[in-house]
């Protein structure tokens, strides 16, 4: 008896360990961006352009390259994520066709982030001439969170109950004016959790771009979606590993605003999903 | 005036078969009271009344059914649930003002003027015996009523958009006395206007609301016949036994 | 009414439109990584592409073998999966076992934030702190090695093994876990005889979602493995990866050349793997729910 009590005791020890291993480097990592990277921080840091082959100046082009990029990926990418969660949700039926579409969009969350940096390459850039342009590096990222927002947004949608899609069609409602009026509304919430998911995961990612849009050196604002762009993440990249003998503090600057932008979408998704639970009327 | 012909109704879920040859005729402008134990069927045979059992995956159907001596399938499906409204077993008020609840059903169906509108919500929220009560607050979300409040603005809904025939799938099982019988006081005003079907568990509700009363079990119809008589002299020792209480 | 069903019409062959995206997009995925890929098994066979020991892309002529770099993407994998299961697992049972509920939220948001973390940031904090720490504790003279890699990355499978391991415990039936505290196990029992086995192929799904998850990771790794493309001796040099080549130097390639083919045959192998990764997962989560 005293042996299993004991073995317990280790066991859950241990377990308590390897949580611990896990949040303290994240509460690490975030306190050593924070601290090391506020006091590069200021409003020239934010609004002005790089300077000395990046050495000094601002990111300011970086993060709006990084905005268009990803308000391109969400005009993309939430239209047709938005419809096929409602096809799965409500119209698809229990049989291959829908098996297949699952598998897909498993495969499609599953496919590596570089690997769709070639096929935008492929796709976008070469074969339909868009070149390396903002068009290419939002439709390229718009394919990749195209799962995220579809499973989040199915979930909403089938969380609605059955009960408000039979009482309005037993008034006579059609299955789309169901869906219009009742479902979604209903869903919204749920809908918008996900799509600031996918924003966050598009501000985030460097490989999609690096051969689709992403610019190593661009001192100016992009004109129009045809353009070249920097982008944040791809900016940390080459200041970390391309130029050599750049400020640690323009580095850390630089993590800690992507940093932010990131978390604080994921902050406002899950600050989105507590409101929604804790307001729920049924 | 004969509003519902069934002939040698089949139903299927899957390989569930639910209703087994069921032949009947509902009346214009009475109540026919539907009882029998769970899994009787009579849920499912009023579900096809209005056809809501289509939302069924693997729901089969074989026999006749004929609204208004039209077969049901021929109809359009929106134009019979317009006709053919339903109020279900739990007070279900959409997630919307207890205006909106009313009006959904109208502005799907096209209606845009405000006053006309306006009209009709009023008009159904008295025809449910409830407007009295509520009419200070329309825009209150309506799950801030009671439950047996719920329950008649889901009636005044399903009137708004001006139904000839009512099904009532357990309309009161979630409710207290008092309710009920305000709910049964509606039923029975409703029967000048419209042709009222319902299903119920209680089988005293049946007694004192339905015209008739047909009893279901085991997906067949045992019998059907005045209430009176299904009470006082049933033909079926199944029908006896069963509103003597000795089974379901 | 007549317009309305038009509308209604057109609107729901929209919706089954878009239904199909996803399968659609996976498809033209794959056509256009084969369109590219394909060609360059005009210049070298298959099985010297697969099992060539030297990738020199752009000597002359190239030698286009990849086995160097599937090694280096195998050990990176190996050691981040050798780090990450057990502490994932572990975590995942503390979260939905253990864990008092005020502080499993605190943790779970935990596992949240850094599932958000970009991995080119994830990759910066390890080329300054990671690295140097490898380089003076092992006594090397480059702290960029398979083994940093492995750590990072495993960072980054961890949020995947929790949540889908933690989904498998909790869909495991209460009833389970009620007869064995019946039958007077321990909590510690009960979670290793009765609920971890029934949650294991779930476990399985977790794992093997987390290591897909670790292959086709790119920038982190790009960054502190050191992209030495030789076969590794041990996890302590520098290594490259099948997607740090890809985006190291499809920079440089020439549209239609040789060498551009040959990364997007690359892309191939690396489509292949997660295709099998998560179809295998899947089922084992299909599995399951049965």
């Amino acid at each position: 008896m005293r042996n299993t009590k004991r073995s317990q005791k280790i066991a859950f020890f241990l377990l308590f360990l390897a949580t611990l291993l896990i949040v303290l480097p994240v509460g690490m990592i975030v306190v050593i961006i924070v601290q090391k990277g506020l006091p590069a921080i200021n409003w020239q840091f934010l609004s002005d352009i790089p300077r000395q082959g990046m050495r000094a100046g601002g990111i300011f082009p970086a993060i709006i390259g990084t905005l268009y990029l990803v308000v391109g990926a969400i005009i993309f990418a939430l239209p047709i994520g938005l419809l096929a969660a409602v096809y799965l949700s409500e119209y698809a039926k229990d049989n291959v066709l829908n098996r297949v579409i699952k598998l897909a969009i498993v495969n499609l969350s599953g496919v590596p982030s570089v690997v769709y940096g070639l096929f935008g390459l492929a796709l976008f850039v070469v074969f339909l001439k868009f070149g390396a342009s903002i068009l290419s590096g939002s439709l390229t990222l718009g394919i990749m969170i195209l799962p995220i927002i579809i499973t989040t947004s199915r979930e909403a949608l089938e969380s609605v109950p059955q009960s408000f899609r039979e009482v309005s069609l037993s008034l006579g409602a059609s299955k789309w004016q169901t869906i219009r009026h009742i479902v979604l509304p209903n869903a919204i919430p749920g809908i918008l959790t996900g799509t600031i998911l996918g924003l966050g995961r598009a501000a985030g990612e460097t490989a999609p771009i690096l051969f689709t849009v992403a610019a190593f050196y661009l001192p100016q604002l992009p004109k129009s979606i045809f353009d070249q762009a920097m982008a944040l993440p791809y900016h940390l990249y080459v200041i970390s590993t391309q130029v050599p003998n750049v400020d640690e503090k323009v580095r850390y600057g630089t993590a800690l605003v992507l940093l932010f932008l990131v978390l604080m979408m994921n902050l406002v998704a899950i600050i989105i999903r507590y409101n929604f639970r804790k307001k729920k009327k049924w | 005036m004969v509003k519902f012909n069934a002939k040698n109704l089949n139903i299927w879920f899957g390989q569930i078969q639910a209703l087994k040859g069921v032949s009947i005729e509902i009346q214009a402008n009475e109540i026919l009271s539907v009882i029998g134990p769970s899994n009787s069927g009579k849920t499912s045979f009023l579900r096809i009344l209005n056809r809501l059992n289509d939302l069924h995956p693997g729901f089969k159907m074989t026999g006749l059914l004929e609204y208004d001596k039209t077969d049901i399938r021929k109809l359009d499906v929106e134009v019979l649930r317009k006709r053919v409204g339903m109020v279900f077993a739990l007070p279900l008020p959409l997630p919307l003002s207890i205006f909106d609840n009313v009006a959904y059903g109208v502005k799907m169906h096209g209606e845009r003027s405000r006053q006309k509108i306006a009209a009709i919500v009023e008009r159904s929220l008295r025809q449910a015996y409830i407007w009295d009560e509520i009419k200070d607050r329309l825009n209150v979300s309506a799950f801030k009523l009671s439950g047996g409040q719920q329950q008649r603005l889901c009636i005044a809904r399903t009137l708004a958009v001006e139904p000839d025939v009512i099904l009532f799938d357990e309309p009161c099982s979630g409710l207290d006395p008092i309710s009920t019988a305000k709910i049964e006081e509606a039923m029975l005003k409703l029967k000048k206007d419209y042709t009222l079907v319902l299903v119920t568990n209680n089988v005293k509700q049946a007694a004192r609301v339905g015209d008739r009363t047909a009893f279901f079990l085991s997906g067949e119809l045992v019998e059907l016949d005045r209430t009176e008589r299904i009470f006082t002299a049933p033909a079926d020792q199944r029908t006896d036994d069963y509103i003597r209480g000795k089974f379901g | 009414m007549v317009m309305r069903k038009l509308k209604e019409f057109v609107v729901e062959k929209l919706i089954l439109i878009c239904g199909l995206a996803s399968i659609f997009f996976v498809v033209l995925i794959f056509l256009f990584l084969t369109k590219e890929g394909l060609a360059v098994f005009k210049s070298v066979r298959p099985a010297d592409f697969m099992f060539g020991r030297s990738w020199y892309p752009i000597s002359e002529p190239a030698q286009l073998g990849i086995l160097p770099l599937i090694f280096g993407s195998l050990i990176v994998t190996l050691g981040a999966a050798i780090i990450s299961i057990p502490i994932g697992v572990g975590c995942a049972v503390y979260i939905a076992e253990i864990a008092p509920l005020k502080i499993k939220e605190v943790l779970k948001a935990g596992i949240e934030l850094l599932a958000a973390i970009p991995s080119v940031v994830l990759g910066f904090i390890g080329m300054v702190t990671l690295v140097p720490w490898v380089k003076s504790t092992f006594n090397l003279p480059t702290g960029l090695t398979a083994l940093s890699g492995s750590i990072i990355l495993a960072f980054m499978a961890m949020p995947t093994i929790v949540s889908v391991a933690e989904d498998a415990l909790y869909s495991v039936p209460k009833s389970y876990k009620e007869g064995a505290f019946a039958l007077g196990a321990t909590h510690w029992q009960t979670i290793h005889r009765v609920l971890l086995p029934a949650a294991s192929s779930g476990i399985v799904a977790a794992v093997m979602l987390g290591i897909g998850r670790v292959i086709g990771e790119t920038m982190a790794v790009m960054m502190i493995t050191g992209n030495a493309a030789v076969i590794p001796q041990s996890i302590l040099v520098p290594v490259r990866t099948l997607t740090a080549t890809i985006a190291a130097e499809m920079g440089e390639a020439v549209v239609g050349s040789e060498h551009y083919f040959a990364l997007f045959a690359i892309g191939i192998v690396l489509f292949t793997m997660s295709f099998i990764i998560n179809v295998t997962a899947d089922l084992f989560l299909h599995n399951k729910r049965r």
